[in-house]
């Protein structure tokens, strides 16, 4: 396990290989369909020093207010691949290292990994309870009213948040070899 | 005689059945995972993810809470004794999601598709759905599913004969889809997943009929010889795909794959793969004037 203090250097994040299991520890945000779009309208002041080298991760949490506190209680990954339009964009713009979620996401992607130097970590999709419980403090949430709960933009303190490097700074994807390896059996037993 | 329905009882008795729901993994389900994850290869991803899965599901039990954030859609397949006012039944089952998404059991997940703004409290256009069907027992019987988006965007539907699987009008066919679906999906619905298979009908009641195999115990056996041999073919070829837990690899790409089967028009074969995640969350209740129970 290596452990990631946010945030992190570029030369820290090209170290990383697929493959490779990391615990992220500090401050990241939440981001899903709705802020990628809007972190693209413009370069936003309320979360750019906030992002830079920092992790982007997608996630629409289950939250509860707790004393006039946001807790999180459930907070595991959403598919990542749609935000594929965007993602490069929102890498090269906001210095950002990290991208989490579930399931891998594309060329585009993996080449802005490489160009930027970032890296796409993979969290166990659907373990939100152990997930949320990495969540120690919730900072602040931007865009609640407009985006809603799943959508807003949530800033987190995470302690010994798990998750695999599937995508690297270095052009592997560990979804590319295993889609082409399962391509494979399914067209024998197919037979096409 | 007709049934008394005691509409305050019978709101927080589906409260309780979505938070049993929500944080509570299936006996059948669990016990499932724990056997893919002893087969696994020892020190293996696939070995380490499943074994995440587990603690996670055993930690949502004990904090009741959700064992995944993505809450799902509510699916409510409800039978019903003669006479029992449907209209009664949904105020109930809307109040009781209105309660446990206050009390987190829920996210908000219920979203205007024209103005983009979210409900709030998991109630609006068509959600919760409601299917019922009516039987002669003083009871009513409630099957909620939790359906999570990432597995229901991985789910599908397909035309026979289809010539670029060169699947044809009949069972072999409709293996051919079901290993090009389960293909496409990789990890991408949380896999290892449950397929449930709906055979003919319309595209809607094809996906209905798809959808209630997921309610089916994953140790059961299809009463239907043809349709038995048909899901074991299915469940022991696509465990070779390889694509495993998450999509990491490994043994475990399926945990159970159910088929159903309704009429079709002579004109149409629909195949229809309504594709559960691993967290596959699904509770039934009985609700009678004197007790409820769950399972």
């Amino acid at each position: 396990m290596i452990k990631i203090n946010l945030p992190v250097s570029e030369a820290d994040i090209r170290n990383l290989k697929v493959g490779d299991e990391v615990s992220l520890n500090g401050i990241m945000l939440t981001g899903r369909d709705s802020a990628h779009t809007w972190l693209l309208e413009e370069k936003q002041e309320d979360v750019k020093d906030l992002l830079r080298g920092s992790v982007i991760y997608h996630c629409g949490p289950v939250v509860k207010k707790e004393n006039d506190e946001w807790k999180f209680v459930a907070a595991g990954p959403t598919t990542s691949i749609r935000e594929e339009p965007y993602q490069g964009s929102v890498i090269k713009k906001y210095g950002i290292r990290g991208v989490m979620g579930k399931g891998g996401m594309g060329e585009k992607t993996l080449k802005a990994l490489g160009e930027n130097g970032a890296v796409y970590l993979h969290a166990v999709g659907g373990a939100a309870t152990l997930q949320g419980q990495a969540v120690k403090k919730v900072h602040g949430v931007v865009k609640l009213e407009e985006f809603g709960v799943p959508e807003a933009m949530w800033i987190i303190e995470v302690d010994d948040f798990q998750a695999v490097v599937s995508m690297d700074s270095h052009g592997n994807s560990l979804h590319k070899e295993i889609k082409a390896a399962s391509d494979k059996v399914a067209n024998e037993l197919i037979g096409i | 005689m007709s049934f008394k329905l005691d509409v305050d009882k019978f709101k927080d008795a589906i409260t309780e059945l979505i938070r049993k729901a929500s944080t509570q993994l299936p006996a059948d389900v669990m016990s499932t995972m724990e056997k893919a994850r002893n087969k696994e290869e020892k020190g293996s991803p696939a070995k380490s993810v499943l074994d995440y899965m587990i603690k996670n599901a055993d930690a949502a039990r004990d904090n009741s809470t959700p064992i995944c954030q993505d809450t799902g859609t509510l699916i409510f397949f409800i039978t019903i004794p003669e006479g029992v006012s449907l209209r009664k039944i949904e105020s109930a089952a809307a109040e009781a999601a209105r309660s446990a998404t206050k009390k987190s059991y829920l996210r908000p997940n219920a979203v205007d598709s024209i103005s983009g703004k979210n409900s709030g409290d998991n109630t609006g256009i068509m959600a919760p759905y409601y299917h019922y069907e009516e039987w002669d027992k003083p009871t009513i019987k409630i099957e909620l599913m939790l359906k999570g988006g990432g597995c229901e965007n991985v789910s599908d539907q397909y035309k026979l004969p289809d010539s670029r699987l060169k699947a044809s009008r009949d069972l072999d066919g409709v293996y051919k889809c079901i290993i090009d679906a389960i293909n496409n999906a990789q990890g991408l619905g949380c896999a290892p997943g449950v397929a449930g298979i709906g055979i003919g009908g319309d595209r809607a009641s094809g996906m209905v009929v798809a959808k209630k195999q997921l309610f089916r115990k994953l140790g059961d056996k299809n009463s239907d010889p043809e349709l038995a041999k048909l899901e074991k073919r299915l469940y022991t070829d696509l465990n070779k795909l390889g694509i495993g837990p998450m999509g990491f690899g490994g043994l475990t790409t399926v945990l159970g794959v159910k088929v159903g089967a309704a009429h079709r028009l002579p004109a149409s074969f629909f195949v229809s793969l309504a594709y559960s995640c691993w967290a596959d969350r699904r509770c039934t209740m009985h609700f009678s004037e004197s007790e409820v129970s769950y399972d």
